[in-house]
C-alpha cells in the first residue's frame, strides 16, 4: 500500500507538502493503491476475488492516473506564486515602496520587470503583492466555502421549507451580477484588501451552496447512509460522519476553482480602486497604475497581468485534477 | 451450412496449439447428431490481454471452444472469469486497451470457406458485424437510444448495410418485431424504449440482432437484467429463433442452471481458462473439474446448497413479527390517484423462523421490508415486531431505540457501506450510536462479529473496497447481528452475488439463524433460493399477496396461477432434471408438471464435502 503510494507520489517531485498539488497526487495514489487492492485482494475466502479481468475490461485505458505536465506546471507557479505571498524576502530584497532607479525604464537584468513611473522596481512590487492578493484570495474563498457549503448542507439534509427559503435566497444572489454584488459589499463595509476579500467571498456563496446541496442531495440518497440511520445513527451525527466526508471532494474542487477567481475578481477590485489604497503594491491596483503609460511602457500592464493569468490557470488545471480525481 | 466440413471428425483440431491450458479436455464441444457436420465457429487457444497502468493483465488464457451451426454453446462462469472477453473478442468489441495476444478465431462461412477473425481490419468487422455475426447484449435498458423509435433502432443495421428502400426497411422491420412477439408491430414500431418494459426492449434488441439473419448470435447475458418469469420467455424466443433461421448461439451466462436448460454444449471457465467443456448433459451429468462440480453444488436451482434444521416454533406463542393489512400508497405525479405499491398484506412470523417474501421488481416486497424495519411508515395497517406497533412510532427516540431489535441488509453491499470508513469503524458505528460499552469493548465486539461471519481479522483495517462482493456482504450482515437484533429483514441481500459466494452466504445465514436464534424477513424474486432457506412464504404480484403458507405447501401444491408460473421459471428444468436432450422440455405453462417433478435432482448430500 504504502509502495504503490510513494510511487505514484514521486514523479511530481516529493517536496509537495503543503500545496494543493500534493492533495492531488494523494488522491490519485489512493485511487490507484485502492484498484490495485481492489482486483489484487486475491486472498478472499468467498472466491470472487477473480474481478481483475472485468475490471480490467470495464476500465479505460489507465492514462487518467498519470500526472500530465500540465498539472505539475500548474503546481509548480502555484507554489512559486505561495512562495512569493509568504516569503517576499527570498525573491525581492528590495523594499516595494522605495525609488531604487530611473522612472520608467524597460525590462532589463537589473530590473526584470522594469520600473514604474516613480522608480519603484515592479518585480518587486509583482513579489510583495502576491501576499496581498493571494492572501485576500483565500480569505474570500473561506468566506464562500464555510458559509455556502454551511448553507447548502443545511438545506440538502432538512428539506422542506427550509431548504425552499434557503435555495430561492440562492437564487436572488445568483440573479445579481457577480461584480455589482461585490462592489455594493465593498461599499457597505468600506474600502480595504479585506474588506474587498470579504465582498468577492459573498458572490461565491451561492455557487457553493448549490454544490454542496446537490453533492448531499445524492450522498443522502446513498444505502450507507440510509444503512447508517438503520444502525441508531442521529441526524447530525450522520451528517458529520457520512455525508461530510463524502461530498468534500467537489467542493474542494470548487474551492480550487474559486481562489483562482477570487484573485481575479479582488485584483478587478483593486483595478478599479476599491480594494487595498495605492501604495500597496496590489496586483489589479499595479496594473491600474500601469495603465496610464500603456503606450510608452507595455510593462507596466502586461508583465503584472501575465502574472495574475498564470496564476488563475494554473489553480483552473489543478482544480480540474482535483474533479477528475475524484470521479474516479 | 450444408457443406461438409470433415474436420470435425477430428475432435480437437486445435490439439496442437501451443497455448492450449493443460486442463482443456479431449471433445471440445461436440455437436449433438443430426446438426451439420461443421462447427459454425471455432475458438482456438485464444489468449486477450488488457493493457494497464499495472501492465499487462491476462484475462483470458487459452480459450477453447465451438458453436455448431443450429446449436447453443454456453459459456458460464462467474464475474472476472474472462467469459464476456472471448464474446467481445468473437465480435471484434474488445475495449481498446484490450489485444488478441496469440489463439485463432474463426468463422465457416456458408460455403464452408473459413475465415480468421484475429487481426481483421475495422473495414472488414463492420461488414461482418450484423449480417454475419448479431449481438444481443446485456442489458435492455441502457442499450436502446431512449430519443429513436424501436423501429428506427431496429432499421439501424438495415441501413448500415446498404438498404436504401424506405418501404423495404418499414415492412422488414415490422416483419421482425413480429417474428419476436410483438402483438402490434406498427403501433411498437412508433414506440420509444421508456414505453416498454424490459423484456420487450430485450425483444427489440434481439430483433435489432436478427434483421440480417446473422450465422452466429452472441447472447451476453441476454437475460441477467430482467424478471425470472421474463426471463424464461425470452430464453425460449431465442431457442425459437435459433431453430428457426439455423442460427448459431453463443451464450454467455452466470447461470448455470440457464444453460444446462438451453444449450448443447457447455464451456465452463475461470480466472481467463477453460476449466472443463463438453456436451451439456456429459458436463452436467458427469462433471470432471472441481470447479464445475463446485457451481453446480451451488447453484440453488439445480441443488441443495443449505442444510438447515426446520425450526419448531412454539404453535402457542405470539408471533414475533405480525402484518395485518398493510396498504402504502404513493402520490404518483400527473395524477390524483395515488399508486397503490402495496395492498392488503397480512402474516405472521414465528421467532426463529424465516418468511419469505418472494415477487418480480415492481411487487412491492421491498417496501414491505422497509415499512417493517421502520424506514417507511405505511398508509394504513399494523406492523407488530415483539409487541411494538412500528406505525406508531414517532421519529426520534422511539424509533431508534426500536432499531436495535430490527436490523435492514441491502441488496447491494458495494452502496450499502460507506466508502470512507474502515471495516473496524462500520462495525462498531452502531454500538456508538447506542453509546454501548468503552471503545476497547466496541472492539472487540466488532472482531467477535468479524469471527462470526467467517472473515479474517485483518478485514477489520480494510476499506470496503478492498473486499470482494461476498465479502462486503458479510460485513453488512455482521454490522446489523451487532446490536443484536430479533429480526433481520434481507432484502435481496443474496441477488447481487456469484453463485459459489451466495451459497456461502446463504449457509452462513443459517448457521447464525440455528446459533442465535435470530428470526429472518427475506426477500427475494429468486424461489429456488426461498425454497431452501424459508420456512413461511408469502407471493407477490403488484402490490398484493396471492398466496402465503408453509414453504413446502406453497411450493410443492401453488394454488395461485403466478406462483405456478414463478415455478415454471426456475431455470434447471431441462436436461438435468428430466435426463432428456434440449427440446424435451415441457412448454412453460400455468401448471405444467415440471413444477412439481423438479423436487427430483435435488440431492440433500449433494456433492460438497
Amino acid at each position: 500500500m504504502s509502495a504503490s503510494t510513494l510511487r505514484t507520489v514521486s514523479p511530481v517531485s516529493p517536496s509537495h507538502e503543503p500545496s494543493p498539488a500534493s492533495g492531488d497526487a494523494s488522491l490519485g495514489a489512493t485511487a490507484a493503491s485502492a484498484a490495485t487492492a481492489a482486483s489484487g485482494g486475491a486472498a478472499a475466502p468467498d472466491g470472487a476475488s477473480a474481478t481483475g479481468g472485468t475490471a480490467a475490461s470495464t476500465t479505460p485505458p489507465g492514462r487518467r492516473r498519470t500526472l500530465r505536465p500540465g498539472v505539475v506546471l500548474s503546481a509548480l507557479v502555484l507554489l512559486l506564486a505561495l512562495a512569493w505571498a509568504l516569503l517576499p524576502q527570498l525573491f525581492a530584497g528590495q523594499s516595494p515602496t522605495a525609488t531604487v532607479g530611473p522612472a520608467l525604464q524597460a525590462p532589463s537584468a537589473a530590473h526584470w520587470f522594469g520600473t514604474d513611473s516613480t522608480g519603484r522596481d515592479l518585480y518587486t512590487r509583482v513579489v510583495h503583492g502576491a501576499s496581498h492578493s493571494i492572501l485576500a484570495a483565500t480569505v474570500a474563498v473561506t468566506v464562500g466555502l464555510i458559509a455556502g457549503t454551511t448553507l447548502g448542507v443545511i438545506a440538502g439534509s432538512l428539506g422542506g421549507l427550509v431548504e425552499d427559503a434557503i435555495m430561492r435566497l440562492v437564487d436572488v444572489l445568483l440573479a445579481i451580477p457577480g461584480l455589482l454584488l461585490s462592489l455594493s459589499v465593498v461599499i457597505l463595509l468600506g474600502f480595504g484588501t479585506t474588506n474587498a476579500a470579504i465582498a468577492v467571498g459573498v458572490t461565491s456563496i451561492a455557487t457553493f451552496a448549490r454544490l454542496s446541496r446537490s453533492r448531499v442531495l445524492a450522498v443522502r440518497r446513498s444505502e450507507y447512509v440510509e444503512a447508517a440511520f438503520g444502525s441508531g445513527g442521529t441526524l447530525p451525527g450522520i451528517l458529520w460522519r457520512h455525508v461530510l466526508p463524502n461530498s468534500a471532494a467537489p467542493v474542494v474542487a470548487l474551492a480550487a476553482l474559486q481562489l483562482g477567481s477570487a484573485i481575479l475578481q479582488i485584483s478587478t477590485l483593486g483595478f478599479l480602486g476599491y480594494g487595498a489604497p495605492p501604495p500597496t503594491p496590489e496586483w489589479g491596483l499595479l496594473i491600474a497604475e500601469g495603465r496610464d503609460y500603456v503606450a510608452t511602457a507595455w510593462w507596466l500592464t502586461l508583465l503584472p497581468g501575465l502574472v495574475v493569468a498564470a496564476v488563475v490557470l494554473a489553480t483552473n488545471r489543478l482544480s480540474t485534477a482535483i474533479g477528475q480525481e475524484d470521479q474516479a | 451450412m450444408s457443406a461438409p466440413a470433415p474436420d470435425r471428425t477430428a475432435p480437437t483440431p486445435d490439439r496442437t496449439a501451443p497455448n492450449r491450458p493443460a486442463r482443456a479436455l479431449d471433445g471440445t464441444a461436440q455437436v449433438p447428431d443430426g446438426t451439420a457436420p461443421g462447427p459454425l465457429l471455432e475458438v482456438s487457444g485464444l489468449q486477450v490481454g488488457y493493457r494497464t497502468r499495472r501492465g499487462l493483465v491476462e484475462a483470458v488464457r487459452g480459450v477453447d471452444l465451438t458453436v455448431a451451426p443450429g446449436a447453443m454453446t454456453a459459456l458460464v462462469g462467474e464475474s472476472g472469469s474472462g467469459k464476456t472477453t472471448v464474446a467481445q473478442s468473437v465480435i471484434g468489441l474488445l475495449a481498446d486497451n484490450g489485444r488478441v495476444g496469440a489463439g485463432s478465431i474463426t468463422l465457416r462461412g456458408a460455403g464452408g470457406t473459413a475465415e480468421e477473425l484475429v487481426g481483421l481490419p475495422a473495414r472488414r468487422w463492420r461488414e461482418l458485424r450484423g449480417t454475419r455475426i448479431g449481438l444481443i447484449p446485456q442489458d435492455p435498458s441502457s442499450s436502446l437510444d431512449p430519443v429513436r423509435t424501436i423501429g428506427a433502432s431496429i432499421g439501424d443495421p438495415l441501413r448500415i448495410h446498404g438498404w436504401r428502400d424506405r418501404d423495404r426497411i418499414h415492412t422488414r422491420v415490422l416483419d421482425l418485431l413480429e417474428r419476436v412477439g410483438f402483438d402490434d408491430p406498427a403501433a411498437r414500431a412508433r414506440q420509444y424504449p421508456h414505453e416498454l418494459s424490459g423484456g420487450m426492449r430485450q425483444r427489440a434488441l434481439i430483433a435489432a440482432a436478427l434483421a440480417l439473419e446473422p450465422d452466429l448470435l452472441i447472447a451476453d447475458e441476454p437475460t441477467s437484467a430482467l424478471d425470472v418469469t421474463v426471463q424464461a420467455t425470452v430464453l425460449d424466443l431465442i431457442d425459437e429463433l435459433r431453430e428457426s433461421t439455423g442460427a448459431g448461439v453463443l451464450l454467455i451466462t452466470h447461470d448455470l442452471a440457464v444453460a444446462a436448460d438451453r444449450a448443447d454444449a457447455l464451456v465452463v471457465m475461470r480466472h481467463g481458462a477453460v476449466e472443463e467443456s463438453g456436451p451439456a448433459r456429459q458436463v452436467l451429468a458427469a462433471p470432471e473439474a472441481g470447479y464445475t462440480r463446485a457451481l453446480l453444488a451451488d447453484a440453488p436451482s439445480l441443488r441443495q446448497v443449505v442444510q438447515r434444521r426446520p425450526p419448531a416454533p412454539d404453535p402457542q406463542a405470539v408471533p414475533l413479527l405480525q402484518v395485518r393489512d398493510l396498504r402504502q400508497e404513493f402520490a404518483s405525479r400527473g395524477s390524483r390517484v395515488p399508486f397503490l405499491a402495496v395492498d392488503r398484506i397480512s402474516f405472521d412470523v414465528a421467532a426463529g423462523t424465516t418468511h419469505a417474501l418472494v415477487g418480480e421488481s415492481g411487487s412491492g416486497k421491498t417496501t414491505v421490508g422497509r415499512a417493517i424495519s421502520g424506514f417507511r411508515r405505511p398508509t394504513a395497517g399494523s406492523i407488530q415486531v415483539a409487541g411494538t406497533e412500528v406505525t406508531a412510532l414517532s421519529a426520534g427516540r422511539p424509533l431508534r431505540e426500536f432499531r436495535r431489535s430490527v436490523q435492514l441488509v441491502h441488496q447491494n453491499p458495494f452502496g450499502s457501506l460507506d466508502p470512507r470508513q474502515s471495516i473496524a469503524g462500520i462495525l462498531e458505528e452502531p454500538l456508538r450510536n447506542y453509546r454501548l460499552g468503552t471503545r476497547s469493548t466496541r472492539q472487540a465486539a466488532a472482531r467477535e462479529h468479524l469471527d462470526l461471519v467467517g472473515l479474517p481479522q485483518d478485514v477489520a483495517e480494510r476499506r470496503p473496497r478492498e473486499l470482494s462482493g461476498g465479502q462486503r456482504q458479510r460485513v453488512a450482515i455482521a454490522r446489523a447481528l451487532i446490536l443484536q437484533p430479533q429480526l433481520v429483514v434481507l432484502d435481496e441481500a443474496v441477488s447481487a452475488l456469484d453463485v459459489t459466494v451466495q451459497a456461502q452466504i446463504l449457509r452462513l445465514l443459517a448457521r447464525l439463524q440455528e446459533d442465535l436464534g435470530l428470526t429472518y424477513l427475506f426477500i427475494s424474486h429468486d424461489l429456488a433460493v426461498v425454497r431452501q432457506v424459508a420456512d413461511t412464504v408469502s407471493v407477490m404480484r403488484r402490490g398484493q399477496q396471492v398466496e402465503q403458507g408453509p414453504v413446502a405447501r406453497v411450493l410443492e401444491d401453488p394454488h395461485h396461477e403466478y406462483t405456478q408460473q414463478l415455478l415454471a421459471a426456475i431455470p434447471g428444468g431441462g436436461p438435468v432434471t428430466a435426463g432428456t436432450p434440449r427440446g424435451g422440455r415441457p412448454p412453460v405453462t400455468a401448471g405444467s408438471p415440471i413444477t412439481t417433478g423438479r423436487s427430483v435432482p435435488l440431492r440433500p448430500e449433494g456433492s460438497r464435502a
